[in-house]
């Protein structure tokens, strides 16, 4: 079934769609003779970019909110400066000796499972799976995570992929400890690319380069036939494509919607109470991202895995998205806007001006025509 | 790290609204100036060409070129006196005075036929043929009593935009 419409659809399988989602022009319709005035009248345009120049939901998506500053009371300060002195002074060594044992653990048995069980497939899989999870663990206990999960755990079956909103690559070690996922994330430099392409590449995972045109067409055939696979993990695609500070969602990219499988959507909503979970990657790496988040009193977030869908009679692959959008969106309590997340690394198409051109270019020319 | 918004002094604040005719408010200038620093990345006291396109919504927009030369280089009084034209205090007069700036891109305080008409040429895009687009504007000229020679100064469009319900208010986020 997937593959009857996947050479049509497979060069612009990750091609940004935002043309779907524009908002209603501001342009109003007028069924009157075109005046001067009308013609010299742009203030609908210009209301519009002084309004993008004073606040744009685009950049509130990518917004690190720092805690609200609550520590200038010197009656409270005492107690901020114990806080601190216990969140540096003992939760943080402690929390790099777990880290650091689990380490050990892992890699102690996960090196001699990987080289040396050679022939056993099947439970060689099944053995560093389990490592996997639990190194995951090991991750979610060094920033004391309390990560509640609702609704039923995720099972492993042929033809079907999870999605889920993608706050930052925590997101997946969470996820990642209840079910080992196979995920499809953007190749990173430094450590974590290492550990991408050694210990990840085990459980399955695929990875890309956003930038590079020619790796969508690899990965979305490699997903195509992971998903066909019985006995490999579940999918997990975060369809954004990008980390969203968790307030807002930016628009799902259509990949994942047009493999002609079930899809489960996952909502993660983080409580900003000790710490803002978002990974605001152009300003800080990796490595810092989980230390702030180590030098915190919890992470403190809820997954819910929820209902999953089917792609309805007569929808299509965006409609769908948005779909799946909506009760993701609902759930975890955040807001959706219309905008690509790749945009943060390029710049929209000309087609979007075009449009706007186009509209008024018609009322003119139809006005013009009044008499 | 820090509070942007300490880096702002009352006197700071007084100078800006002073500057501005008062068409903002002491908070929402302390707003605008968060935004201001956070659209300045590299922090270098102006907001340049290429920030401002990295908002989409801003970068779609027909009249972005033409609005980027006049943002060009602003520091942050003047980036607010920009932007006061779109307050809601402003006067109709003040809000017509930029519509006219915006068209007048050789500031010489008077507005040709062909300057309008690269506004429609921006506006409207290659939707409409070049020739079509100057009879259109030619047709709309002699139905309202000028001609293609005729310039307009602020009077006029003031006489023209006055009474046709100019709407544009753009209000500032205050927390």
């Amino acid at each position: 079934m997937g593959e009857l419409n996947s050479s049509s659809s497979e060069i612009d399988l990750d091609r940004p769609n935002i043309e779907e989602y524009l908002p209603p022009d501001s342009i109003k319709e007028f069924h009157e003779k075109l005046r001067l005035r009308d013609l010299l009248d742009i203030s609908p345009a210009l209301t519009e970019a002084a309004g993008a120049i004073v606040d744009d939901s685009f950049t509130r998506c990518f917004k690190s909110n720092p805690p609200e500053p609550w520590n200038w009371n010197i009656y409270l300060f005492p107690l901020w400066c114990f806080g601190l002195v216990v969140r540096y002074g003992i939760l943080f060594p402690v929390r790099v000796l777990v880290l650091t044992i689990g380490w050990i653990v892992f890699l102690s048995s996960f090196i001699p499972v990987h080289f040396l069980m050679n022939g056993k497939d099947e439970r060689k899989k099944k053995i560093e799976r389990y490592l996997v999870e639990l190194m995951c663990s090991f991750f979610v206990a060094s920033w004391t995570g309390v990560v509640k999960y609702h609704g039923p755990r995720p099972s492993m079956r042929p033809k079907q992929v999870f999605v889920a909103n993608h706050t930052s690559m925590i997101d997946f070690i969470i996820l990642e400890q209840m079910t080992p996922f196979a995920v499809i994330m953007q190749k990173h430099p430094g450590w974590v690319g290492l550990l991408q392409s050694t210990i990840l590449e085990s459980v399955g995972c695929i990875w890309f380069n956003r930038s590079e045109a020619k790796d969508r067409e690899i990965v979305a055939k490699k997903l195509r036939d992971h998903i066909q696979e019985v006995d490999n993990n579940p999918l997990l695609i975060f369809p954004e494509g990008t980390c969203v500070n968790n307030h807002y969602t930016v628009m799902f990219k259509k990949g994942a919607f047009e493999l002609g499988c079930t899809v489960c959507p996952i909502a993660i909503k983080y409580n900003r109470i000790f710490v803002d979970a978002f990974w605001n990657s152009r300003k800080q790496s990796f490595t810092m991202h989980l230390l702030c988040l180590m030098t915190s009193w919890a992470v403190v977030c809820d997954v819910w895995y929820l209902e999953p869908q089917n792609l309805r009679p007569g929808e299509t692959a965006i409609e769908f998205a948005e779909r799946v959008r909506d009760i993701i969106s609902v759930r975890a309590g955040i807001r959706k806007v219309p905008w690509d997340g790749y945009l943060k690394y390029s710049r929209p198409s000309p087609k979007l001006t075009e449009r706007k051109q186009q509209i008024f270019a018609e009322s003119v020319l139809r006005r013009l025509e009044e008499k | 790290m820090g509070n942007t918004s300490s880096m702002l002094t009352q006197y700071d604040i007084e100078e800006v609204q002073e500057y501005c005719n008062h068409t903002f408010s002491q908070q929402e200038i302390v707003s605008l100036y968060q935004r201001f620093c956070q659209l300045d990345r590299n922090g270098g006291g102006f907001i340049s060409s290429d920030e401002f396109l990295s908002l989409p919504e801003f970068a779609v927009n027909p009249l972005s070129q033409r609005l980027l030369r006049m943002l060009d280089g602003l520091n942050f009084k003047e980036f607010v006196a920009f932007l006061s034209a779109f307050s809601s205090c402003a006067s109709l007069q003040q809000k017509i005075e930029f519509i006219f700036k915006v068209y007048d891109s050789d500031c010489n305080g008077k507005v040709t036929f062909n300057d309008v008409l690269e506004v429609l040429r921006d506006l409207t895009g290659s939707f409409i043929s070049e020739q079509q687009r100057q009879q259109v504007l030619t047709h709309v000229l002699e139905e309202a009593g000028y001609t293609n020679d005729s310039s307009f100064v602020l009077a006029d469009f003031i006489k023209i935009l006055g009474n046709s319900g100019l709407k544009m208010e753009v209000e500032v986020p205050v927390d």
